[in-house]
This record gives structure tokens, C-alpha cells and sequence, in this order.
């Protein structure tokens, strides 16, 4: 299976290591749950894959050979702009947003976009994605009218937007309470399907759920776990089957460990 | 807000008071009512006198604004010209605009221009700082995406730092609003015969001191005016942006 993005090598923080060295892949169309708790480097190796500052010294390679999109457990959303707004937020900061068509007239010049410098769309629509997440009737609303939930739903649909085969989470679902955090892993295990995910998180239950590969990151490496069978196309696995709480519970130990 | 009226009400009685108790001259202190009467008689030329210093308020406010800001602006892009420029403002705020005033008067005539200059400089500062201040404190998460999504620095400025920063940006200016007004008169009091300021030196010269009493109240209440004007309008203009 292709390899479409590595770490390789450790970091430290002055002289003290964050995490030994560790050789981590993302495999195409595979979801990776990074787990770990809290202060090991987690999210420092999906800074790395990003290629954001990361505040400590890195010495190895990190590198991705296609584009990323990334998603935090801060939805950062921007307060001024409606929900509609931050969904497109990546073409306005790109400059190639398109000013709202009235209607797509069968007899307009293909070349009108392209010689704009638009980028053509290339993914699925503002309007459809913010349909996708359950949002529509919030379109026009600003952010703080919105609940923690809903947030993180633009903020997937603005990840959606951005239309990359790589995605990077963040631990997106830790400040969620624990219904709103089943169903926005249901929502992102759908809506992600078809793309190379890798999710950092701490949560044992999150990577039993949604993880096709499951790495553990502790203060002595980098550990690899069978996932609890075969996850069904386009979704989760049920967070009350015995094979996920009994791979939940192996986790936790190790992690205890 | 509703205590304003009767605070007021016991300083006029205070002062009242202290007149005829103390037995003062009038040059030293004038009663209340003599204030009141200088500012009726001498209406026209206080007004005339009101006018120009509004005039170069406005002027050097907003010269001073757009200054500070785009100061602030370019720093928000170069840490290296901010390591620069940064000392260089701070050591400016350290020469009092009273050493500079004479100085501008000798460059720029006796017109104007001076007074506005004394108003530019004492704007441009708190303007300026605290606009920078919020350019360098946009959102790490919102940085991040931005990189990621693959903005240019410029777009970056325009579409997050620069709405970030816009209640910073209020602050400063609502600052410098109330400041503006005693730049120009500081400009005044050194040249010229125009303005508030130059019409208190020469009342005080003349021991008219309710009528400097009279330049000063409204000189104040132009000062209150101007300041809730322009919070009135930044209000108004970002409030979609947290102001």
C-alpha cells in the first residue's frame, strides 16, 4: 500500500526528548489513529506532517507527497465570518473565491473562471458540504450562535471544502461531551471515506472506533496494534461491540502501563 | 452615569463656597457665574476659537491614525523592521511634544500646520501600538490553517490579522481621540493667534482668567464630544469584528 506521508526521527525540547525516535507512515486511504496521552508528542508529529512550527527541535525527515488539510480540536473559526464564510475560508485566503453565482447559464465561456485565475471547482460546494454536516438552516449564522458541536461540524465541512486526499485531525472531538463525540466520529468516518486520515487522539475508545491502524505513542516509542477487525466501509465500528471496548480496554492498559 | 449631575452640582458648590468664604480675587479664581458670563459675552470669539482647534483635531487625528496604523501594519509583516522601528518610537515617545512644539512653530510658520503636526505625534503612538499589539496576537489556530490551506502572507494580513486585530485598533484610536485635543493646543500655546489655546495665553496674559476657565470648559466638552463620537462610529463600523 502507498505510503503518502512519513516522520522519521525524534525531537526534543531543549535537551530533553518528546518522544524517541519513531518511524511513522500514512497509508493511503487508511485511517491512523495516533494515541497517546497527553505531553508525548502527539501532536507535535501531525505538526510535523503539516509542516507547521512545532516549538521543538526536530531531527529526522517529515514529509507528504500530496496536500493536506487540517483540522483542530480548536474548530478555529473566524468570529466575523458566517458559517458559509468559514466553510470557504481556505478559497479566500487563496484569493480564488468565487463571487456567488446566480445561476450556471448553459451558454457562459468556460474560460470566464480560468482566466480569473480561479482555481475550477474541484470538489463539492459550500452549499452541499454545509448540507452534508447538518447545518443548512445555520448557513448565515456567526459562530457564537453556534453550540460546540455545530462548530466542529463547519469546521469539518470547511476540512471537506479544502478537498485534500490527506487529512490531519487533531483530536477534534476531545472537548465534545460523549453523545455529540459518537456521532461527529459517525459524521467524519462518512464524510472522510474515500481519504488518508490521520487522527491524533487520546481517547482508547476514538481509535477502537475509527482506527484502520492504531499506533500508540508512549514517553518510551512508538507501538503498533492490530485494529479489532475490519471497519465497515464509510463508518465507524459500533462503539458498543465487544471487539472495541475489549480493544478500548487493552489500550487504556497499556497506556496505565 | 447618573451620578455625573449631582457631582457636578457639589464641585460648582464646592467652588461657589470656596469664593466667598476664602474671600479670593477674581484672577485667581472667578466664581462659577463669572465663567458662565465670560463664556456668554465672549460666545462668538470662543466659538471662532473652538473652530480651528476642531479643525486641526480632526485633521491631526486622522493623520495620526492612518500613520500609526500603517506603521503598525508594516511591523505586523517584518519582525526585522519592527526590531528597528520599535526602539525608534519608544525613544520618540520619550521627547515631550512641549520641547517639540517651539521647534515644529520654527519649521512649519505660524499657520496650521504646526498644530497639527503636535497632534500627529501625539495620535500616532497609542494608535500604533496598540494595533501592532493585536496584529501579533492572532489566533495560533487560525495561523495554522491559514499556512496549511496555503495563503499568502499578504492575504493572511488582510483577511485574519488585520479583522483580529480591529478591537486593538479601537482602543487605540478611542485613546487617541481624547489625546488629540491637547496636542493642538499644545501647538497652540506656542504660536499663533488662533485656536483655544492660543486664546487661553492670551486671556491668562490679560488676568482674564474666566475666560480661560471658559476656553477650558469647552475645550472639555469638545474633548468628551470627539472621543464619544469616534467610540460612537468604531462601534458602529466593526462591531461584527468584536468592537
Amino acid at each position: 500500500m502507498t505510503v503518502v506521508a512519513r516522520v522519521r526521527g525524534g525531537a526534543w525540547i531543549g535537551d530533553v526528548p518528546l518522544f524517541a525516535p519513531v518511524d511513522l507512515t500514512l497509508r493511503e486511504g487508511q485511517w491512523t489513529c495516533l494515541l497517546g496521552p497527553s505531553g508525548v508528542g502527539k501532536s507535535t508529529i501531525l505538526r510535523l506532517i503539516a509542516g507547521l512550527e512545532t516549538g521543538a527541535r526536530f531531527e529526522g525527515e517529515a514529509s507528504h507527497d500530496r496536500p493536506v488539510a487540517l483540522m483542530g480540536q480548536d474548530p478555529g473559526l473566524i468570529p466575523w465570518l458566517s458559517v458559509a464564510d468559514n466553510v470557504t475560508l481556505g478559497a479566500r485566503l487563496r484569493g480564488t473565491l468565487q463571487p456567488v453565482q446566480a445561476k450556471p447559464r448553459a451558454a457562459a465561456p468556460i474560460e470566464g473562471a480560468t482566466a480569473r485565475g480561479a482555481a475550477p471547482p474541484s470538489g463539492p460546494s459550500a452549499e452541499e458540504l454545509i448540507a452534508a454536516v447538518g447545518l443548512t438552516d445555520r448557513a448565515q449564522n456567526l459562530p457564537d450562535r453556534l453550540s460546540g458541536g455545530q462548530r466542529q461540524r463547519v469546521a469539518l465541512a470547511r476540512t471537506l471544502f479544502e478537498n485534500r486526499p490527506i487529512v490531519l485531525l487533531d483530536e477534534p472531538f476531545s472537548a465534545l461531551d460523549a453523545r455529540t463525540r459518537i456521532q461527529m466520529q459517525d459524521l467524519a468516518a462518512r464524510l472522510l471515506s474515500s481519504r488518508t486520515v490521520l487522527l491524533v487522539t487520546h481517547d482508547p475508545a476514538e481509535a477502537a472506533r475509527l482506527g484502520d491502524r492504531i499506533l500508540l505513542l508512549r514517553e518510551t516509542g512508538l507501538t503498533e496494534w492490530a485494529a479489532p477487525g475490519p471497519r465497515p466501509a464509510g463508518a465507524a465500528r459500533p462503539f458498543d461491540s465487544a471487539a472495541v471496548l475489549e480493544m478500548q480496554a487493552d489500550l487504556l492498559r497499556s497506556m496505565l502501563a | 452615569m447618573r451620578m455625573i449631575p449631582a457631582l457636578l452640582l457639589v464641585v460648582l458648590a464646592l467652588w461657589q463656597g470656596v469664593i466667598w468664604l476664602g474671600d479670593l480675587p477674581a484672577f485667581l479664581l472667578p466664581s462659577p457665574l463669572s465663567v458662565v458670563r465670560a463664556l456668554w459675552f465672549n460666545r462668538a470669539e470662543i466659538l471662532h476659537h473652538a473652530g480651528s482647534t476642531l479643525a486641526e483635531v480632526v485633521l491631526g487625528f486622522f493623520i495620526g491614525a492612518a500613520l500609526g496604523a500603517a506603521i503598525a501594519v508594516a511591523m505586523g509583516f517584518s519582525p526585522k523592521l519592527t526590531a528597528i522601528l520599535r526602539p525608534i518610537l519608544t525613544f520618540s515617545q520619550t521627547i515631550p511634544v512641549f520641547a517639540l512644539a517651539p521647534i515644529l512653530t520654527l519649521w512649519l510658520g505660524f499657520g496650521m500646520a504646526p498644530k497639527v503636526a503636535v497632534t500627529v505625534l501625539i495620535v500616532f503612538f497609542p494608535v500604533a501600538s496598540a494595533f501592532f499589539d493585536g496584529l501579533a496576537h492572532t489566533p495560533r489556530a487560525a495561523l495554522d490553517l491559514a499556512q496549511v490551506m496555503g495563503a499568502s502572507r499578504g492575504r493572511i494580513m488582510r483577511h485574519l490579522r488585520i479583522p483580529a486585530a480591529l478591537p486593538h485598533l479601537a482602543t487605540g484610536l478611542r485613546l487617541a481621540a481624547v489625546y488629540a485635543p491637547i496636542g493642538a493646543v499644545i501647538g497652540e500655546w506656542v504660536g499663533g493667534a488662533r485656536g483655544l489655546g492660543a486664546l487661553m495665553i492670551h486671556a491668562n496674559g490679560r488676568m482674564k482668567t474666566d475666560l480661560v476657565f471658559a476656553a477650558l470648559l469647552v475645550l472639555s466638552v469638545m474633548t468628551v464630544l470627539f472621543a464619544r463620537l469616534v467610540a460612537l462610529v468604531l462601534a458602529r463600523l466593526w462591531r461584527r469584528y468584536g468592537v
